[in-house]
């Protein structure tokens, strides 16, 4: 039995908070991405050369997309989770008739749904400042989803463990920013020294940019199966997590 | 004992220590009838909110068993929960939502399918239906409260809590949401409220519990109850102490304190006073000569106060 009902309603009222701002939800992701390209894309851009056959301009559109996507899909399902448990609000989801499965794919979902529409207007303004091409569309979307699902997941984590807004924002900033950008997001790691690119492959971001970017240009710091079975794992491990969370009412139940 | 199948809330053995080592609840056995009004009456701490969020399942049990309606609250908990609103003691909102986007979540959250007309009904009976459109933070604090009654009472729920229902809200919600309990009980509801204020116990419960300490000391029907409360002491002071009492006196239901001093009459304060003349007529014949007089009416109050007295 599914409490379909329960897991709609959880969506439904997550994307009406997404709805109610709109406006700087779509303003960020647009406004970055156009500042990233006039600055690394048009300006810097400009003078560098192509890395691996692919010009610089278009060569960091995956990993931009994929640093949105990132922080979006963390900082929306955070907050999303965060915010009943600061208000008190999170006496209802406790004392309803909802299984754990249902409640992470109401908040989850609602996160993942959110940031898959930033990362696609990210992608459309990236249009407007280079031409780029996605050689592998179905793998495209499959990184996509992949990744919104896992950062999502880990962002309700994030939600559950933090117990101020301080906590709430300090692994985005600590963790996820600097191993995104030493990800490759502006760089193929190929052109690291070589202890350096050893160094990089703990760095599990490494995988997501480089199989979205293979999904783009049909190149790759590392392979196509690696860079998928790193991603599922992390999904996993996640999945695992917040099944403890639940089991043990960690954070939630007193 | 209660036949258990008239038993809609059996609580057994429940104890709950909180993480700071805290006792809130010391092995509670409770059963509420079905279709009665509960009243669990005890001073602030004494476990009330810890026992109700336990049933609702916001706080895990330390040891015991719950179970409502038969279905045991962690293994069955979609059908327990079903079954149950709660109106928690504090007032949880989310400041943006509107109050019909609030209600409808509620019911959705439930297992429900939406139901415009529904609620539409449950708020117009909370007089919230000119405020539907309106987010939670522009509403007063009395408006707040209704919101959260007709969250908890969105999915239909066969039992209804409600947490200290009335701390610090004004007359007229007051007298709406006695309406409202007294109709939900009219229509086969189960409401167990909490308070503090006895009054508010006499005014609305079929039965009274009283909890203290994380224990329950007492469950009894109120009216039971009103007629312990209704009792009134005479006592009359002698001039000379008595070795023993007359049987005269006795017969009529006196008594003597232990140093025979005085004299004790317990009587009910809603019968007529006529056995007090006859006890006066009946002090003189056997020339007894006494002094101060002083009654004393035993209330809830009181019964309260000596029940939850530290020992
Ligand atoms: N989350 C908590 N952590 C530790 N102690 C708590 C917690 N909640 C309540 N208590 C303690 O448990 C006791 C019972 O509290 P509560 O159930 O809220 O009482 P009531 O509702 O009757 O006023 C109190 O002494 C209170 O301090
Ligand atoms: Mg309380």
């Amino acid at each position: 039995m599914i409490n379909y009902y329960g897991i709609r309603a959880i969506y439904t009222m997550e994307m009406a908070r997404t709805w109610r701002t709109l406006m700087q939800s779509i303003a960020s992701p647009v406004i970055s991405t156009s500042l990233y390209f006039i600055v690394f894309g048009s300006a810097i851009g400009s003078r560098l050369m192509s890395i691996d056959g692919v010009g610089y301009g278009a060569f960091i559109v995956p990993g931009l997309i994929m640093l949105l996507l990132l922080t979006e899909s963390i900082s929306n399902a955070s907050f999303g989770i965060y915010m009943p448990r600061y208000l008190g609000t999170i006496y209802e989801v406790l004392s309803a008739p909802v299984s754990v499965v249902e409640v992470v794919i109401g908040y989850v979902g609602a996160a993942t749904t959110k940031s898959l529409i930033l990362a696609a207007l990210a992608l459309l303004t990236a249009q407007f400042f280079v031409d780029y091409d996605i050689q592998h569309p179905i793998w495209m979307l499959t990184f996509l989803l992949l990744t919104a699902v896992s950062f999502s997941l880990f962002g309700f984590i994030i939600g559950i463990w933090a117990d101020s807004f301080e906590k709430l924002q300090v692994i985005p900033m600590m963790i996820v920013m600097p191993l995104t950008f030493l990800g490759g997001t502006f760089y193929s790691i190929s052109m690291l020294p070589p202890f350096w690119q050893t160094v990089t492959l703990f760095n599990p971001v490494v995988y997501l940019i480089s199989g979205f970017r293979w999904s783009f240009y049909g190149v790759s710091d590392v392979s196509l199966a690696v860079s998928l079975a790193m991603t599922l794992m992390f999904l996993l491990v996640c999945l695992v997590i917040v099944a403890w969370i639940f089991k043990t009412g960690y954070r939630l139940k007193q | 004992m209660i036949d258990d199948s008239l038993s809609i809330l059996s609580v057994s053995r429940l104890s709950k220590r909180y993480a700071g080592g805290h006792c809130a609840l010391d092995a509670v056995d409770l059963d509420v009838r079905k279709g009665e009004i509960f009243a669990l009456l005890g001073p602030n701490g004494a476990g009330k909110t810890t026992l109700i969020n336990i049933v609702c399942g916001i706080v895990t049990a330390t040891e015991g068993q719950v179970s409502v309606a038969g279905f045991d609250i962690s293994r069955d908990f979609r059908k327990a929960r079903s079954m149950i609103g709660l109106v928690p003691q504090e007032l949880f909102i989310e400041g943006f939502e509107t109050v019909s986007a609030t209600v409808a979540f509620s019911r959705g959250l439930f297992g429900l399918a939406p139901n415009p007309s529904r609620v539409e009904q449950i708020l117009r009976d909370l007089s919230l239906w000119d405020k539907r459109n309106s987010p939670m933070m522009a509403l007063s604090g009395g408006m707040k409260r209704r919101v959260m009654i007709a969250k908890a009472l969105a999915h239909e729920p066969r039992i209804l809590f409600l947490d200290e229902p009335t701390a610090g809200v004004d007359v007229d919600l007051r007298r709406d949401m006695w309406a409202l309990v007294r109709g939900l009980r009219d229509n086969g509801v189960t409401i167990i409220l909490t308070t503090h204020y006895i009054e508010e116990a006499e005014e609305m419960a079929d039965r009274i519990g009283i909890i203290n300490r994380g224990c329950i000391v007492l469950v009894e029907d109120k009216d039971r109850l009103m007629k312990r409360m209704g009792k009134r002491q005479l006592t009359i002071q002698l001039h000379r102490p008595l070795a023993s009492l007359p049987a005269a006196l006795s017969e009529r239901g006196l008594t003597l304190t232990e140093s025979g001093d005085a004299l004790v009459y317990t009587f009910d304060s809603q019968r007529d006073r006529s056995g007090i003349a006859d006890i006066f007529r009946s002090l003189a014949d056997n020339g007894i000569d006494f002094g101060d007089l002083t009654t004393t009416e035993s209330s809830l109050e009181e019964i309260f106060v000596s029940l939850v007295r530290a020992p």
